[in-house]
């Protein structure tokens, strides 16, 4: 277990009857960057709080490096955080924010110096050191508060939903600049967020939490071609994926999926398990493995009618009438298609979804 | 594009866009009948309350052969200073003829150590109660706040008794005693209230960068929390300033507080009744919630100004 840099083993956490966290179980490798994926009230805040030492659990256990940490103190549990609201001290300078901590701590004044001046250079705040929080844009507050987390100068980075209250264009900015820090630091990070966007492109893995479970944790790419089930087919993506409830029938001996009359060939899909005949089952398609017009050799075609049409730029999103209900593909921005035209659509069967109606599993 | 709509400021050139007809803002008559009734009202409001103080001012500044003629309302003839010389240091109350001036050298006897003492202990209450939930917190501050429920008559009696066994019973540290309680409900609640709506990010970054207890509240809570000390302040130094009942209970004459000691005089049945003598002495006493007021009223909407970072 040497490679293991956080380790959370059969954590629970309750107040009073409601349960928040249950067994949960989960395993950070050293220098990995791990996003908590969720939307607002999964868990996934309580589990950083937990991690962090701010929240008591209530059950199990919380390793970092090796060291059963579940009864530390925030500080001794060698973390450093940073907040959504950025959490600065509003009556210190930058510099006295950077250095509150390693002042509490008493560290000797050339070593705080050292340690503050290397933090703003990494996240280049040189200027801003004599400012106070409130003469700083929300970016700039962002990074003092990185900095922060910085200078303590710990194993494990905790990142509570930090870009969440940035404006789109900033958000993408400090988005790349933490991917930047992750690679030059190497230091293990754990990241809450809502945004699959953020989610998708910062980690290493993530971890989809849905009431205090881990619904599914692997990369990005699996996450997003193989979800393991409903809810993380449907929570990951944007447009959300196409669900198509049906039931698996047999049509000499070939397998198809019956959706209001319309079948789906599935010999293409890598099912797990045979696909028992009668199985009531949700197809998920994503829009952009759906071709339109297009003659792909082995696919069969369908049948659509354009209902709505998004233009986005570089993609165009239709929205299509098929199969008695209302589905979207994702094609090129120059392709452009009028209310009520009719066309021909095919499936890319190896990259479906295809989950147990009842268990709502991947099958 | 020909048509393009020419921004602000840029019309100058060529000819001007705007159509006859109103343009700009929309004028207002100044005597709508809609700002006379909103002045109207204003006015009618402050005169009714600065009646009294006018009476006062003036009854203050006449010599009692003026006061008798009955006008309160005309303006001092002839201006003395005499009164008010008399409220502050020659004013008998029973067998003490040193005016007012004992007894406001008493209140802030009083005041100084109650305001301070109630403010520290219900600003770590209020502190520990919104941040620290430690266990049974929710009951503690559920009977604090019961506490404040109770009327005063019904405690004085019980109180009497305690400060007498303690042998603080007369004395000026028994009253402080008894001022620092009673404003804990109320104080504990403002501060508590406060620091909970202080965000609770703070807090925790503040405890992973390793602060305790202490650190917190002296390092981060307090410099943000200006402007509720200011409220905290103004409300002790009013309320104990103010404060006739436990004055009157609690202490001996020679402690007894402003309040008190300008009952005794504007009261006291000998000789004639110094109208003069009187209103000089209330202005004195009024005078210190008055000053608190104008003064920390600035600093508490600056604190309010320089409290907060929004995101």
């Amino acid at each position: 277990m040497n490679n293991v840099s956080v380790s959370v083993r059969d954590l629970s956490l309750s107040f009073g009857a409601v349960t928040v966290l249950d067994t949960l179980n989960l395993d950070i490798q050293n220098g990995e960057f791990l996003v908590l994926l969720g939307a607002s009230g999964c868990g996934k805040s309580t589990l950083l709080n937990c991690i962090a030492g701010l929240l008591d659990v209530t059950d199990g256990q919380i390793f970092i490096k090796d060291r059963n940490v579940t009864w530390e103190e925030p500080k001794d549990r060698g973390i450093g955080m940073v907040f959504q609201s950025y959490a600065l001290y509003p009556q210190m300078t930058v510099e006295r924010n950077l250095s509150f901590g390693l002042r509490v701590a008493k560290l000797p004044a050339a070593e705080i110096d050292k340690r503050v001046a290397r933090a703003a250079e990494i996240l280049q705040i040189q200027p801003l050191l004599k400012r106070k929080p409130s003469e700083l844009s929300g970016g700039q507050r962002q990074r003092v508060a990185i900095g922060r987390a910085l200078v303590r100068d710990v194993d494990v980075f905790l990142f509570d939903e930090p870009l969440s209250n940035l404006d789109a264009k900033l958000r993408s900015e400090l988005r790349v600049e933490i991917k930047r820090l992750h690679q030059s630091l190497n230091n293990t990070m754990i990241y809450v967020t809502h945004d699959q966007i953020e989610a998708l492109t910062l980690a290493d893995r993530i971890a989809v939490m849905k009431s205090g479970v881990i619904q599914q944790l692997a990369d990005p790419m699996t996450i997003y071609n193989f979800p393991e089930n409903l809810f993380v087919a449907g929570f990951i993506g944007s447009p959300s994926m196409n669900f198509f409830r049906g039931e698996i029938k047999d049509r000499g001996g070939r397998k198809v999926i019956e959706v209001n009359g319309v079948d789906f060939g599935m010999e293409a899909y890598p099912a797990r398990g045979p696909l028992e005949t009668g199985r009531k089952v949700v197809l998920g398609v994503r829009p952009e493995h759906v071709k339109v017009d297009e003659n792909v050799p082995g696919q069969e075609v369908h049948d659509a009618i354009v209902d709505i049409e998004e233009p986005m730029g570089a993609d165009n999103l239709l929205w299509l009438k098929h199969a008695g209900q209302t589905m979207s593909v994702r094609i090129a921005g120059a392709r452009r298609y009028a209310p009520g035209t009719a066309l021909k659509i095919s499936f890319d069967m190896s990259m479906a979804s295809v989950f147990d109606a009842a268990t709502e599993n991947r099958i | 594009m020909a048509d393009t709509i020419p921004l602000k400021g840029q019309a100058a050139h060529g000819a001007s866009r705007l159509a006859p007809g109103p343009q700009g803002r929309k004028p207002r008559p100044m005597f709508s009948s809609r700002n006379i009734m909103i002045y109207g009202a204003l006015i009618f409001a402050a005169a009714y309350y600065l009646l009294p103080l006018y009476v006062m001012i003036v009854t203050s500044l006449k010599g009692m052969p003026e006061i008798r003629l009955g006008n309160i309302f005309s303006p001092p003839v002839e201006i003395t200073f005499e009164p008010w010389v008399k409220a502050w240091a020659t004013a008998c109350t029973g067998l003490n003829c040193d005016g007012l001036s004992r007894g406001f050298w008493n209140s802030v006897r009083i005041t100084i150590p109650s305001t301070i003492m109630s403010i520290a202990i219900a600003s770590i209450n209020g502190y520990a109660l919104a941040n620290w939930r430690f266990k049974g917190a929710d009951l503690f501050f559920t009977i604090l706040i019961v506490g404040a429920f109770i009327p005063y008559q019904v405690m004085i009696y019980p109180i009497v008794i305690v400060l007498r066994e303690m042998g603080l019973y007369g004395s000026l540290t028994g009253l402080i005693i008894v001022h620092t309680i009673f404003g804990m409900p109320i104080l504990t609640l403002l501060f508590r209230n406060y620091f909970s709506s202080l965000p609770e990010e703070l807090f925790k970054a503040a405890r992973i960068d390793g602060a305790g207890f202490w650190t917190i509240y002296f390092k981060i809570m307090l410099p943000m929390s200006l402007p509720i000390f200011v409220v905290a302040m103004i409300l002790q130094i009013t309320g104990i300033w103010n404060d006739f009942l436990f004055g009157v209970v609690f202490t001996r004459p020679e402690y007894y507080p402003m309040t008190v000691q300008l009952n005794n005089i504007v009261n006291s049945v000998q000789g004639v009744k110094e109208y003069n003598v009187n209103m000089a002495a209330t202005i004195l006493t009024g005078a210190v919630p008055l000053i608190v007021y104008f003064v920390s009223g600035r600093l508490f909407v600056r604190g309010i100004a320089a409290g907060a970072v929004k995101g």
